[in-house]
């Protein structure tokens, strides 16, 4: 009698026993699917692995927190706003990483989440910087800034300046940072540096900054130089759709007429087929007509006036 | 003698031993918990670097590696293998060291959850609190497995998002925010109001671990003068554990079982040797695989003796 209800004791006590720590099991885990995602502002030290990777390979020692000698990086709070609890992390705008040469919060991590195979600084990939506000960042609007050019440490590389033609102006030119994501080591100290009062510039995690080509595309001009010629048929050169007697070259980038061109020109550029290329062709600066297009295009309206 | 009522808990020990006597290990566990925090806090604030990182990892002398052996289970769950030599190394040494001296040493000696749940019980006592949920104390166990479920399901060391041992030693190195304060404050409410030694002797799974690896362990609580015990409770008052001291007591005497607390859930917290008067407990270091140690004798009769020897030779 005492046994049986022993056994009844012990069955439901087990089962109270299961369902509470299944409950709380449940809720942790719904927990850790939330948490999973790092919020795009707080980045990861360099070297770390792919963030699924790193929940399981980081024990939130904070080891690397120590041996930064900037102090940026933090070990975050529990929450769910939060990155994983505990894990280490830093906010560009406040603190970005500086970028040491001997990368110090890498070689002490007892685990490997930060990446022991990283010894060049300028091959992390912590982010990517991305100009992700191009109506107030002020290069944009005309003025000189470059700051975030200037502050970059892979200098000239990661961001460059392309010039473009001020529209608004009509006679300056823009100096338009452009991110080259081949050498952005996503630092954040770009952001950092940004001179508005909410930055332009921010480092995203690269998940969020990446497009991906398709997986079956092959640029042809790529698959062109690999072959060493064009792969389906032969090169035709380009018919520009320009009045009679106008022609193209194509490596000058000039536009001429026909009949005033010197004789030997007139062969070689016959019908425009023989462009671009072909041995007899002069060097650009003998070609006629002038680097701006319109000077031959709009020709004969001057000379009605 | 009869049992001693709760608010003369403690009395005899003092009359007996005097203040230091009574609170012995009490104090050294104290100076121990605060010097493991002051070791890793000593680094970043006075450039001292004996400790660096955390429980869960950490470089002594920034030279030997120490990786936590629960957080190391949870990260194999997960199915990350592609951890280093160095983080061996580390699970070794500590788990080494803690099957030497006791696995649980670590609950009462380093972990920094034992000063509030400790602190919690003292509340419970002033309060007179005696009601208790029914927790059952093998809940632990389901933790232990369901964390490293948890782990293998995620992919990632999920229990490690709400471990309030790591939440609260993590804080106390690195910074309090409010959400930590919320997990002590809960730990706390939880053991005051819910059950007694609800989370340390319960629910902890780390602590469920670490009694595994420190069940062979050399250090134990011995019960030498167990022949003397006056049945007043008062260790079963203070024990985390209490179930694990009858078989080191007259019960066990009785049995002829050997005079030690034997069991792998012993805390080695010392509140027993501490607070019992008549000195029944001490510590003691026994070599693995050596007999217990001898009872001193006193007051055990003849008959007991010999029956123990019947039952050792049968």
């Amino acid at each position: 009698m005492s046994r049986k209800i022993n056994r009844r004791r012990f069955l439901t006590d087990m089962a109270r026993t299961a369902c509470g720590v299944s409950l709380l099991t449940l809720g942790v885990g719904i927990h850790a699917r939330q948490a999973s995602a790092l919020p795009p502002e707080y980045i990861r030290p360099p070297g770390a692995l792919d963030e699924e990777e790193f929940l399981s390979a980081c024990i939130r020692c904070g080891i690397c927190v120590r041996d930064c000698p900037y102090g940026i990086l933090k070990l975050a709070e529990l929450g769910s706003d939060n990155p994983a609890t505990g894990t280490p992390y830093f906010i560009a705008r406040t603190g970005p990483c500086e970028m040491c040469e001997d990368i110090p919060c890498i070689p002490n991590c007892p685990t490997n989440a930060l990446d022991h195979s990283l010894t060049d600084i300028t091959k992390a990939k912590m982010g990517l910087a991305v100009l992700i506000d191009q109506e107030t960042c002020i290069a944009f609007l005309g003025l000189r800034c470059e700051v975030c050019y200037n502050v970059c440490p892979v200098r000239g590389k990661a961001i460059t300046l392309e010039f473009q033609p001020n529209k608004r102006s009509g006679r300056h030119a823009l100096f338009i940072p452009v991110v080259h994501s081949e050498y952005c080591t996503g630092c954040g100290l770009c952001e950092k540096a940004c001179i508005l009062e909410r930055e332009a510039i921010k480092v995203l995690p690269i998940r969020l900054a990446k497009g991906e080509l398709g997986h079956h595309y092959r640029l042809g001009w790529k698959e062109k130089a690999k072959r060493g010629g064009s792969l389906v048929n032969p090169d035709k050169p380009h018919e520009f759709n320009l009045p009679e007697g106008v022609r193209y070259d194509y490596e000058s980038g000039r536009v001429y007429r026909v009949d005033e061109a010197p004789d030997k020109i007139g062969k070689s550029t016959r019908g425009g087929k023989a462009l671009p290329g072909g041995a007899e062709k002069p060097p650009a600066e003998q070609m006629p007509g002038t680097a701006n297009p319109l000077d031959v295009l709009n020709r004969g309206l001057q000379e009605a006036k | 003698m009869a049992v001693t009522p709760i608010e003369q808990l403690g009395k005899d020990a003092l009359r007996t031993k005097g203040w230091f006597g009574a609170y012995k290990w009490l104090i050294l566990r104290r100076i121990s918990q605060a010097a493991i925090i002051g070791l890793f806090i000593a680094g970043p604030v006075g450039g001292i670097w004996i400790l660096k990182g955390n429980l869960a990892g950490s470089w002594l002398f920034e030279t030997v590696p120490l990786v936590e052996p629960f957080v190391f289970l949870q990260m194999l769950a997960a199915g990350m293998f592609g951890f280093l030599t160095t983080t061996l190394i580390g699970v070794a040494i500590v788990v080494a060291f803690y099957a030497l001296i006791g696995g649980r040493a670590y609950c009462a000696w380093v972990c920094p959850v034992n000063v509030i749940t400790d602190a919690a019980a003292w509340v419970r006592r002033k309060l007179g609190i005696t009601q208790s949920a029914k927790i059952s104390p093998h809940t632990r166990w389901w933790m232990l497995g369901a964390a490293l479920v948890l782990a293998a399901i995620t992919g990632q060391l999920a229990y490690e998002l709400v471990n309030p041992v790591s939440i609260v030693h993590r804080g106390l190195i690195f910074g309090m925010g409010a959400a930590t304060w919320l997990v002590i404050a809960g730990i706390f409410l939880f053991d005051v109001f819910i059950a007694k030694h609800g989370w340390c002797s319960h629910v902890c799974p780390m602590g469920a671990m670490y009694s595994l690896i420190g069940a062979k362990a050399a250090v134990k609580v011995t019960s030498p003068n167990r022949a003397q015990c006056d049945d007043c409770m008062e260790c079963f008052e203070v024990c985390p554990e209490p179930k694990i001291l009858p078989p080191a007591l007259k019960q066990g005497m009785k049995q002829g079982l050997p005079a030690m607390v034997t069991s792998h859930l012993c805390t080695r917290c010392g509140r027993c040797v501490d607070i019992c008067s008549k000195d029944v407990f001490a510590f003691a270091f026994l070599t693995p695989g050596k007999a217990a140690p001898a009872e001193s004798g006193k007051g055990s009769s003849m008959e007991e003796e010999e029956e123990r020897e019947l039952e050792k030779a049968s």
